[in-house]
């Protein structure tokens, strides 16, 4: 029964929350002040006429903790919807990243080979660099880095995970 | 209804149209707009307090004792700053107020500013919601809003910020009609399915509690008539938190008592040893679970709140039901009858005769002495003398609080005003004021610590401005008294600054700001000297001197079981009784 030996999960939620001044700042207290996890966490606003912004978290925690994010997320006054998306949905999941790569040589071809492979797109190019632009499930993005660490990364940005779920329904 | 008016103007029509009579507040530039407007109007009367964070705490006790919505006025900058306290006080023990502050103008936000600071940035955390106004069309809006948030779900303290340029432009007001959050709507009604559950539970039990907190106080007092006749209908015990303290009335053979950390032995073993469990509007929290892993382990728990994220927080439940207490309360009742439910006889008598035995270890008993007075016996005393009044008590924090809980008797809700959650010392003379305040010909009374009082003392000036006939009376045993027990129980009798140096003379205090002093030193003057004070239509302070040694007992060490209670007349370790783990708890 004792809740600390539960296992920690790791769940993606998907909060719709009107989009005013605050509103972020409120959910990142709530993560801060109640020490749980952030992953990853991305917002941006879906709707204009609605006002309405849509926020991506990716947590981990106990079961009991992921239901108490839940319904803490639930009662702060401007969320207007919370979803776990990893227990009541079969969801997809993906981000973007920009990744800078520099060399010259078989380095540069390699990693030109390599973009190729994981469907990354070059948004920049100069004689001895690249811009990558690739989308995909974290772990794809995570496995790109890794691979481009020897060929000259030099750095990446990544949005951080968006998901929805599949099928007809929304939110 | 809509027209055309200042900011200002709408604040106090806003006010008006919310059914608010008494406003706690502090003026300062930032408000002289609102203030201005207060000036011309005579609908609303504002009590000037003497410190902000009385304010709030006033709010609170006005709002406790009359089930309205607290409302406080306080300025931008330091004004905002004072308020934090009396803000996360009501948000702990959730408490409807909505508090407005003054903002330095819009165009200056964000400037470091005179008097500016970041009142929404700073109160986000210590209330359930806050706006920052930027526009004049949103104001009225705004503030109806408030007052929604404030009362609807689990209670709860609103700051709406506003600037100085906002009070001053003019713009459309709009009635309170029709407005609720378009988003916040919470749960009122319990699911039937759960109901249904909740009455086969409760009806095949053998071991049944009833263990009730705040929420029953916040739903009013139809919850606490709903506790009563389900109390009655299934014969179940009832304990309750601090918080709800007066829902079920001490006088009634089913109450135990207070259950947790200085609850009584009875109440606590019931918990442990029961096999159904119904919680109702309480949370769990450390003061009443103790150790969470010996948390009455063999029972099955229901647990009834307005607030999902109250459920499964600190202990898993196995049947929640989400929903105001008094709707779910009521529901069980009816289907209670309508299906004819009773829990086994037998079983019922065994489990009373079982708590009867708990209850034969007298544990709140105390020795009384000839020549001091023991704090338990200044209550007692206080209580008899007071019981057939209408008498509204507020607590400061410490051993004082906790003797009071034990010893003073609560028939009614609405009666007992405490700082539970966030145990706020200096709470209680405000809180009494604002009590007094919503029932003037009441005999409000604040139990005190000689430490507790001194944080917002200067609230005498209040009572004696606003005519408020409050009584101050001070356990004073020349020592932070809870402070100095666990420095007993813990830190090997070190007593490291918990000793009431230089304290006042309170009694001349109390005559410096226009009040009457009494002292009282002996066990047999107390009941005659504690008439005095009742007698007296006047704010008093009564010094009372008690033992300074007395510990509250009994006690159930931090990192503890319910089962593993320290009472009073033990010859224990104290030392051995608490482990390492229980020393780093608060
Ligand atoms: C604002 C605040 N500061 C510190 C504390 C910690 N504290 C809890 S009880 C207590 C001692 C209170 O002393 P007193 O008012 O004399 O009450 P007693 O315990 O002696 O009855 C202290 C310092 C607190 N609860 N609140
Ligand atoms: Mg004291």
């Amino acid at each position: 029964m004792s809740l600390a030996q539960e296992k920690t999960e790791r769940h993606t939620l998907s909060v719709l929350v009107d989009n005013e001044p605050g509103v972020l700042a409120r959910v990142i207290g709530l993560f801060s002040g109640r020490g749980y996890n952030i992953d990853s966490l991305t917002v941006s606003e879906v709707s204009q006429e609605g006002h309405l912004s849509r926020i991506t978290i990716v947590t981990t925690g106990t079961p009991m903790v992921i239901e108490q994010i839940r319904n803490q997320l639930d009662r702060l006054v401007p969320v207007h919807r919370v979803r776990d998306l990893t227990v009541e949905a079969i969801s997809l999941e993906r981000e973007l990243a920009m990744v800078k790569v520099r060399g010259t040589g078989e380095a540069r071809s390699e990693a030109l080979r390599l973009g190729e492979a994981f469907r990354a797109r070059v948004i920049d190019a100069t004689t001895e660099s690249f811009v990558f632009e690739i989308t995909g499930k974290s772990d794809k993005i995570d496995q790109f880095a890794l691979l481009m660490q020897p060929l000259g990364l030099v750095e990446v940005s990544r949005t951080g995970t968006v998901a929805i779920s599949r099928g007809p329904e929304a939110m | 209804m809509s027209k055309e008016m200042t900011g200002a103007e709408m604040v106090i029509q806003a006010l008006k149209d919310q059914g608010v009579d008494h406003l706690f507040g502090y003026p300062g530039g930032a408000v002289l707009p609102i203030y201005d407007a207060l000036f011309q109007q005579n609908h609303i009367e504002h009590i000037l307090v003497r410190h902000e964070q009385a304010a709030l705490h006033s709010a609170e006790g006005y709002a406790r004792s009359s089930g309205k919505v607290g409302v406080v006025l306080v300025t931008s900058g330091p004004g905002a700053t004072n308020a934090v306290t009396g803000l996360a006080d009501a948000l702990m023990d959730s408490i409807p107020l909505v508090c407005i502050s003054g903002q330095v103008a819009t165009h200056l936000i964000g400037n470091d500013a005179f008097q500016e600071c970041d009142t929404v940035g700073i109160t986000r955390p210590c209330t359930k919601h806050n706006y920052l106004v930027r526009d004049i069309n949103d104001l009225a809006r705004i503030l109806h809003e408030a007052f929604y948030v404030a009362q609807n779900g689990r209670p709860g303290p609103v700051v709406v910020d506003i600037p100085k340029d906002v009070q001053f432009a003019k713009g459309t007001y709009v009635g309170r009609e029709n407005i609720e959050h378009k988003t916040y709507k919470p749960k009122l009604v319990g699911d039937n399915d759960k109901i249904q559950q909740a009455v086969e539970m409760i009806s095949a039990a053998k071991r049944p509690i009833f263990y009730t907190g705040g929420g029953v106080i916040n739903s009013g007092p139809a919850a606490s008539r709903a506790l009563r006749e389900l109390a009655r209908l299934t014969g179940v015990p009832v304990t309750s938190t601090l918080m709800g303290l007066g829902a079920f009335p001490a006088a009634n053979s089913q109450w135990l008592g207070m259950l947790g950390m200085h609850g009584t032995y009875e109440a606590n073993m019931t918990m442990h040893d029961c096999d159904v469990m119904v919680c109702i509007g309480a949370r769990f929290d450390d003061r009443i679970t103790g150790r969470l892993d010996a948390f009455s382990p063999g029972s099955k728990k229901i647990h009834i709140d307005i607030d999902p994220s109250s459920i499964n927080k600190n202990v898993k439940v196995d049947l929640p039901i989400i929903g105001d207490c008094t709707k779910v309360l009521e529901a069980l009742i009816t289907t209670w009858k309508s299906q004819d439910r009773h829990i086994d006889r037998d079983a019922l008598d065994a489990w009373w005769a079982q708590i009867g035995r708990w209850r034969a270890r007298n544990s709140l008993a105390y020795r009384q002495v000839a020549d001091v007075i023991k704090p338990q016996q200044a209550i007692e005393r206080l209580y008899a003398a007071t019981k057939d009044r209408d008498v509204y008590i507020s607590t400061e924090v410490g051993q004082h609080q906790m003797w009071a809980a034990q010893f003073f008797r609560f028939e009614e809700p609405n009666r007992w005003m405490t700082s539970g959650g966030l145990g706020t010392m200096g709470y209680g003379l405000p809180a009494a004021i604002g009590a007094q305040i919503a029932h003037p010909d009441a005999l409000c009374i604040d139990i005190a610590g000689e430490a507790s009082i001194q944080m917002n003392i200067q609230e005498m000036a209040t009572a004696i401005q606003f005519n408020l006939p409050v009584k101050v009376f001070i356990l004073n045993n020349r020592y932070m008294g809870m402070v100095r027990q666990w420095q007993e129980l813990l830190h090997g009798g070190r007593y490291s600054h918990s000793y009431s140096e230089a304290l006042p003379d309170f009694v001349k205090l109390s005559e410096a700001y226009g009040g009457v002093g009494i002292r009282c030193e002996k066990p047999g003057d107390l009941d005659a000297a504690i008439q005095e004070m009742i007698n007296v239509k006047r704010p008093v302070i009564f010094d009372c001197i008690v033992d300074q040694q007395e510990n509250c007992f009994p006690m159930i060490p931090s990192g503890r079981a319910h089962n593993e209670m320290i009472l009073g007349d033990m010859a224990i370790d104290l030392d051995a009784a608490i482990s390492d783990e229980g020393k780093m708890l608060v």
